[in-house]
């Protein structure tokens, strides 16, 4: 305890004549730190936990104290972001990428006392927890939409880089997009950023350029669905709503809602019950939401996509149901067979009808 | 694959790094390295933006991030010309003061939509196969920057000012000996440096993406800065590198889309190879003199020296 903390209180202690009990006195706020990989305000990815983090905050009140750190690059700097967090007496360290993996396993170590949570990975230690959104929910429900959408019978996406998350939206989109249209092909495009705007665009108008009417982006910033609305085609929000796109070229979002993960997990370091976990939470638990389905959609798709979502949601529908074969042809799920977690989480290959390669 | 809209869109990602890199292009020619082009680029970026937002123009938004460009290159000159500071340090740290000064700036102007620059109209000449794309189908700002292309060249070579210019860029003491103003003109540069790439910024922020995110520019003026090395100080060079660089990075995205079987790490890595290479083979000659390096680039005058 600093010098400081002692004297104020000592003095609150003469104050109180010596009768307030001793826990009011240690009612120190608890430093939760925040690393986020883009700008607070891009708009997407950074933007919603940021959001997100100041609403747990609004909620446990003066009793948190909040430690935010921007546009962190993955790798060296993490480490001694978080490093600098924990010595700053951070009690509890949300890392918000996943390429911050291996950095909170190397800090966690070091710092047995604080607690570590992971967004988007799946290694954890005794002080440190994983959890993760199952965005591919919600990627079916805007695959089945773009598969109704699209004109041209071929949709684009564009992805950052090829690790399970974006491969399994990927194949999540073109399967559900396939039931929903079964001549419908899509196009993928690897940009290796998670924000760079101008790729973004660029990325989007490629994509047009081949032929595909509307867009689905697996990357940070608002950038593909301004440049669909300069060219009049259909695109989604990603992370956060993007409502000012709407009713085009946003037909719907997939909202990333962390706030109330956030809320509980600050919380338990508050009453002590922290304890390291492994989540993958989806519609169902409220971590993927799906945006307003604007009134570009036809009512009938609107409400066969609400089905989706609600099916999702009750377990009685999956983004992936056998029979599915992967994209060399050999099987994946046999007819009516679901994925285990395990698979989902370590996805690497495409399924079939996909025709662009797997980046090795 | 659209041979057409595939040159058309690669002349138009190339905007942004080719106006900033000829802006520094002048700079260097007059001795003066300035590395804070992304800073400036990111600067013009938000405040062309800011200014085509309130006024409803994107002409006075470009005009807007041209003098948001010039005014943090002041700085620069303030620095590096009066204050004699280190060259390579103060553009550095321009860089880095433009990024967080841009967020500052453009922190209510997230999301926000700017007014539109439209293609000049050309009407049936536009349709036209191949060349319609690529020859009639752009805004003004592609246009001028090939114009600006020819102008700087000409400037450069067959004008009173670009000799004097040069002469300032090689032998400092030499052109301060024959009486002329070796500070002035290199202010004078560096502002026209600033403007180019503040103007480079605007074009992203207002046409090619179009709208104001934090850290937009990403890392396009560093882009720029080797562009001018690998154009070896010329002009139509610049356009050359600007084109190759746009051009690749927008054929891996078509390549990508249309299913090709190559790598796309190759394309991507593929310019620089060709910075490097191209350096090889310029360096292997007797001097510096024949890469078109500036004599006096990056020295500080001082005329009591």
């Amino acid at each position: 305890m600093e010098r400081r903390t002692i004297l104020k209180g000592g003095a609150a202690l003469g104050l109180a004549a010596g009768i307030a009990p001793r826990s009011l006195l240690a009612a120190d706020p608890v430093k939760v730190g925040f690393m986020l990989v883009g700008p607070k305000n891009d708009t997407g990815w950074s933007q919603h936990h940021y959001d997100a983090a100041m609403k747990a905050k609004e909620k446990l009140g003066d009793g948190v104290e909040l430690m935010v750190q921007e546009s962190v690059a993955e790798g060296a700097d993490a480490e001694r972001v978080m490093s600098q967090m924990a010595l700053g007496g951070a009690k509890l360290i949300f890392a918000t990428s996943f390429g911050y993996m291996d950095s909170v396993q190397n800090v966690a170590a070091k710092f047995p006392k604080v607690m570590f949570e992971h967004a988007t990975g799946y290694k954890t230690a005794p002080n440190a927890s994983a959890y993760n959104a199952r965005f591919y929910e919600g990627r079916a429900v805007c695959g089945y939409i773009a598969g109704k959408m699209t004109k041209t019978n071929k949709i684009g996406y564009i992805g950052s880089f090829p690790i399970p998350e974006v491969v399994q939206g990927i194949n999540s989109s073109f399967v559900n997009a396939r039931k929903a249209n079964p001549a419908v092909e899509i196009a993928v495009v690897w940009i290796s950023t998670w924000f760079d705007p101008a790729k973004e665009a660029d990325a989007t108008k490629a994509l047009l350029d081949q032929g595909c009417d509307v867009v689905l982006a697996h990357t940070d910033s608002t950038a593909p669905l301004a440049a669909l609305k300069a060219a009049g085609k259909f695109g989604f929000g990603q992370s956060s709503d993007m409502a000012e796109f709407a009713p085009t070229p946003r037909l719907s979002s997939i909202i990333d809602n962390w706030a109330p993960y956030y809320e509980e997990r600050i919380k338990a370091v508050i009453d002590g019950t922290w304890k390291s976990q492994n989540v993958w939470y989806g519609i169902k638990e409220g971590m993927v939401g799906i945006g307003e389905i604007s009134d570009a959609v036809p009512a009938d798709v609107k409400a066969e996509a609400e089905k989706i979502r609600d099916g999702i949601a009750a377990g009685t529908v999956h983004a992936f149901q056998g029979p599915l074969n992967k994209q060399d042809g050999s099987a994946w799920l046999k007819d009516g067979e679901l994925p285990d977690d395990g698979t989902l989480a370590g996805m690497n290959f495409f399924v079939e009808g996909i025709t662009t390669k797997m980046p090795s | 694959m659209n041979a057409g809209v595939l040159v058309a869109s690669l002349m138009v990602a190339s905007v942004p790094i080719l106006l900033a890199a000829l802006g520094e292009l002048v700079v260097e020619k007059s001795g003066v390295l300035n590395l804070g082009v992304e800073g400036m680029m990111i600067v013009g970026a938000v405040t062309g933006f800011i200014a085509a937002y309130h006024s409803g123009s994107a002409v006075l938004g470009f005009v807007g991030g041209a003098a948001g460009g010039a005014a943090l290159s002041m700085i620069f000159a303030l620095l590096t010309q009066f204050l004699m500071a280190n060259q390579v340090a103060t553009g550095l740290a321009l860089t880095l003061f433009g990024q967080g000064l841009a967020s500052l700036l453009g922190q209510s102007y997230v999301g926000q939509k700017p007014p539109l620059t439209g293609k000049l109209p050309f009407g049936p000449l536009a349709d036209l196969p191949f060349v319609g794309p690529v020859l009639f189908g752009h805004d003004w700002v592609v246009y001028f920057s090939v114009l600006a292309v020819a102008a700087i060249s000409w400037f450069l070579t067959r004008s009173r000012g670009g000799l004097v210019l040069r002469a300032v860029g090689e032998n400092h003491d030499a052109a301060h000996s024959l009486g002329y103003k070796v500070r002035l003109v290199r202010v004078a540069a560096i502002g026209f440096g600033g403007a180019m790439a503040g103007l480079g910024g605007a074009y992203l922020s207002l046409v090619r993406v179009p709208q104001w995110t934090e850290g937009m520019t990403a890392g396009a003026g560093w882009i720029a800065l080797a562009i001018v090395v690998f154009a070896s100080w010329r002009p139509w060079r610049v356009l050359m590198g600007a084109w190759l660089f746009g051009g690749i990075s927008v054929l891996q995205l078509n390549m990508q889309a249309a299913g090709s079987a190559i790598p796309v790490q190759y394309l991507s890595m593929s310019p620089y190879l060709i910075t490097i290479l191209v350096l090889v083979i310029m360096s292997s000659g007797r001097s510096r003199a024949s890469l078109g390096a500036p004599a006096s680039l990056g020295q500080n005058f001082h005329a009591a020296r």
